[in-house]
């Protein structure tokens, strides 16, 4: 046998060393068929729909079974506004958080705080939506609205009947859920920005708070800002939480404390009570919308993620 | 005139190296000249990090408005004993000193007095040119004067300008003062990196091997440019190019495992130094 | 000796420097704020849960509508079903997956696909249940623990697929190479050498992955449906923990609202047990931070 550089196939084995890979190739190649295979089921769901509302269904606001019409306008807004209340809480927290641990805690505080970051990771969202249920809404109900109705009551995010359910409630829950994800990457982000600058700054004669801002915070801007895009493509997602909370309401309604509906949810809630074909062909166009819009956002959240820290970061999950 | 003590720190010294005739802490009991303004005035100034000592009992006396340079082979505690003239080796943990460090007079470990008024009168200019991205060229040399609340424009415009001539930059930026810091070459971001510190208008100007990372063409400039700050501020800089630091320097400090061997006019020190571990390392034997 | 110049006097040093604490101090009471829902959350699954953890609770299945009394054995047994289900079939898409990325794709291709991973890492968890709803319900005209599981199977997939990327990549290539020079074929060095040299970080990717999965409740409401009834036959529906647990929770009674709470202390618990197994399992891999 002449000697190669390469080895030779052992005998025979060319067969399956091709099925081989063949499997492997097909498993990978499921990948951006399941993608395919998802847009195209919804849409193939939402062509009743589709044909009869075009893009109207968007911003008509009227989600009426009885009558056998629909619009996706309250849901939306339900949505866009769970969604940002719940960034408004929980970008600010997060990102402070991140700074905690990567600047100010010593080893043996940080572990410990990690490890409940991730254990409040794992927790499923029915659960947070139970507790949501018999906990949160009646301190909500019982003490926080009506101090905020008191204090703050002349805006018109603060009027209005109070039930507990409300979009607020929504807010505060899913920004709970989208806490760990944003801590973590923020962390990461962070923990990516060179020494040499934190140095340049101290060697100014900054105070820590300021080489934080001028050195840290300014250097990792772009990889937060995705951290906070990656959070609210979570927040959109979310569904049972919110739909144990948000008192499944389609409407749009100026106040904080009344009731809502997001994508997510109202799919979630009708779904299996869904009577006539079109009934099920809007549910279903809902669906497509809220996932346009949740690739959409993940997509670009990556995207500047990447432009960050080069190779491209962090496990999503 | 005792005999440098030998197994302080469990390694022996050999043979050819045993110094037998200068003091313990190794410098020229006449230098700074009595005349002479003293920047720094060190005694008995030991480190740790953690367990391990890395500088060991020195005494030495930097002299106010000139160039000193300090030497040694790697490890041998140079750049930490930088570091702690403007205490920047506090933003590692576990560190621990001893002895006494003073500049012009004043006591920098002291109770009370902190580290951040330190800094803006002792400035540092890093290995590796650190300018901030997120901001412009005139931004980054301006940073440090806004920080301490300087706000009035004329003032600031002055010294940007000042700044950028005594760094030898301004007329390469001149024009193009909004441009992001770090869209500058390496040299020319060192140049700005020492023009920011200079900004502050500091007593002293430390460099941890300014040019290691540059060019010879972008060293040359640099080097120029210690010439000029001489005469104005106190430059300490430690080099381990033995021909930059006799080019630059007027006083040298050679360092060896941590403690200060000899320090001279940097003529001496290159010429005819007193120490044989010394003459050892500047013809290159070792290092 | 003069008084020195580096005690703060000025003014504004003393307000530069009072920021600087107070930013501090904002810091830690964030961290704080951040890990208090988890303590509020375990206290009450504990206070409310566990008292209702009792033989019954195990063994018994859920009375009519309006009684008390009954248990979850049927959403316990479901869940472990549903699981099982998944695993067959996000399990071998993902390992394959993940050693095409490891062993033969190309960069190009790779980013693609990794791409194509982190997208459908995005896709809500509903839109999965309305898929397999159509795929899987419809042409049946039943729900099923098949569409159950396959729906959470598919969620599976590009978890596991990154994570055994991952640890292929980290078996040393001198290894492949010496299987090749002895004349091994392709795919038994893949998977004889590679994949066993791998084999922990594998199951522990396939473990974080249930873990995530197995309080899913979004993909199973229109595919596993769930049961009052026991059943194991897997073309019904089937009853699971999070189905259950949501089902008693927005329920009008008191009394599934308390089983709610106990069906919750077993899910966290299983979760938490699955937890546990991934750090057991990686306790000699190198720690980060």
């Amino acid at each position: 046998m002449p000697s190669t550089t390469q080895a030779l196939p052992a005998p025979g084995s060319r067969g399956p060393d091709i099925a081989f890979k063949w499997v492997a190739v097909l498993a990978a190649a499921m990948i951006v068929v399941l993608i395919v295979l998802v847009g195209w089921q919804l849409y193939y769901g939402s062509r009743l729909s589709l044909a009869k509302y075009g893009v109207g269904f968007l911003w008509s606001s009227e989600w009426d079974p009885v009558a056998d019409k629909y619009g996706a306008l309250p849901f939306i807004f339900g949505t866009l506004v769970s969604s940002l209340i719940a960034l408004l809480i929980a970008v600010p927290l997060g990102v402070a958080t991140a700074l905690f641990l990567t600047e100010l805690a010593p080893i043996r505080v940080r572990q410990p705080i990690i490890m409940a970051i991730e254990m409040l990771a794992a927790v499923p969202s029915v659960i947070f939506g139970l507790w949501g249920i018999f906990v949160l809404i009646p301190w909500l109900r019982d003490h926080l609205f009506i101090w905020l109705k008191r204090y703050l009551g002349f805006l018109p995010l603060f009027q209005g009947p109070i039930y507990g359910v409300s979009m607020l409630a929504a807010g505060i829950i899913i920004a709970i859920m989208i806490l760990p994800i944003i801590t973590s990457i923020s962390r990461e982000i962070l923990r990516s920005v060179p020494n040499l600058q934190r140095e340049a700054a101290y060697a100014l004669g900054a105070t820590r708070w300021e080489v934080l801002k001028i050195a840290v915070l300014s250097y990792a801007r772009r990889g937060l800002f995705g951290a906070a895009i990656l959070g609210l493509g979570r927040a959109m997602g979310e569904t049972m939480a919110v739909t144990m909370v948000i008192g499944n309401r389609p409407q749009i309604s100026a106040s904080l404390f009344a009731p809502g509906y997001t994508l997510a949810s109202v799919v979630a809630n009708e779904f299996t009570e869904a009577t006539t074909e079109l009934y099920l062909s809007s549910l279903f166009e809902i669906g497509l919308v809220l996932l346009a819009v949740a690739i959409l956002v993940n997509v670009a959240a990556q995207v500047l993620l990447k432009s960050m820290t080069g190779s491209g970061p962090i496990k999503v999950n | 005139m005792s005999t440098l003590p030998e197994a302080a720190t469990g390694h022996t010294v050999s043979e050819s190296l045993k110094v037998s005739s200068t003091p313990a802490s190794g410098a020229n009991p006449s230098l700074p000249a009595e005349s002479e303004e003293v920047a720094f005035d060190i005694r008995n100034f030991s480190m740790w990090y953690g367990q391990r000592q890395a500088l060991m009992d020195v005494t030495i006396r930097i002299p106010a408005r000139k160039v000193t340079a300090i030497i040694g082979p790697s490890g041998c505690g140079k750049s930490t004993f930088l570091r702690a003239l403007n205490r920047m080796h506090e933003l590692t943990p576990g560190t621990r000193l001893e002895g006494s460090l003073r500049h012009y007079g004043a006591d920098l470990y002291g109770p009370g007095v902190e580290a951040v008024a330190i800094r803006r009168r002792v400035g540092m200019v890093f290995q590796k040119s650190n300018p901030f991205p997120t901001m412009s060229i005139a931004e980054n040399v301006l940073v440090g004067l806004r920080l301490n609340g300087v706000r009035d424009k004329k003032v600031l415009q002055a010294r940007l300008e000042e700044s950028l001539h005594m760094a030898a930059l301004w007329e390469e930026v001149k024009d193009v003062l909004h441009r992001p810091g770090t869209s500058l070459s390496g040299g020319q971001q060192q140049r700005l990196c020492i023009a920011r510190s200079l900004a502050v208008q500091p007593q002293t100007l430390l460099m941890d091997e300014p040019c290691s990372a540059l060019d010879p063409l972008a060293t040359a400039k640099i080097e120029e440019l210690i010439q000029t700050l001489r005469e104005r501020y106190t430059v300490v800089i430690v080099t381990h190019n033995m021909q930059q630091a006799a080019r630059c320097s007027d006083r040298t400090a050679f360092f060896y495992m941590g403690r200060l061997i000899e320090f001279d006019n940097t003529r001496n020190i290159f010429t005819s130094p007193g120490n044989p571990q010394t003459e050892a390392y500047v013809s290159g034997r070792f290092g | 000796m003069t008084e020195s110049p580096y005690l703060p006097t000025p003014r504004f040093a003393r307000w530069r420097k009072m920021k600087s604490s107070a930013a501090t101090a904002i810091l830690v009471v964030c961290a704080l704020a951040v890990i208090a829902p988890l303590f509020l959350v375990i206290y009450f699954l504990l206070s409310s849960g566990f008292s209702s953890l009792d033989w019954n609770f195990f063994t018994q299945l859920p009375k009519p509508t309006g009684e008390v009394g009954g248990g979850m054995a049927n959403a316990i047994a479901g869940t472990i079903i549903l699981l099982a289900m998944a695993t067959v079939v996000g399990v071998p898409f993902g390992i394959f997956g993940g050693i095409y990325l490891a062993e033969y794709g190309s960069d190009r291709a790779n980013n693609w696909i990794r791409f194509a991973a982190d997208v459908l890492n995005g896709v809500p968890s509903i839109v999965w249940g309305m898929v397999v709803y159509l795929m899987l319900v419809v042409p049946f005209k039943t729900f099923s623990a098949y569409a159950g599981g396959v729906a959470l199977g598919l969620m599976m997939v590009p978890l596991v697929m990154r994570t055994t990327e991952e640890v292929l990549i980290l078996v040393p290539q001198s290894y492949r190479e010496a299987a090749l020079a002895l004349g091994v074929a392709r795919w038994k060095m893949i998977v004889v050498i590679v994949v066993r040299t791998a084999l922990k970080g594998i199951a522990t990717g396939v473990i974080v992955a249930l873990a995530r999965i197995a309080g899913e409740t979004a993909p199973l409401l229109f595919t596993a449906l769930g049961n009052t009834f026991w059943s194991t036959n897997l073309k019904q529906p089937i009853s699971a923990l999070p189905l259950q647990i949501f089902a008693y929770a927005i329920s009008p009674y008191d009394d599934w609202h308390r089983q709610a709470w106990a069906g919750a202390l077993v899910l966290v618990a299983l979760i938490l047990a699955l937890n546990i197994t991934v750090r057991v399992l990686s306790r000699d891999r190198n720690k980060t931070d």
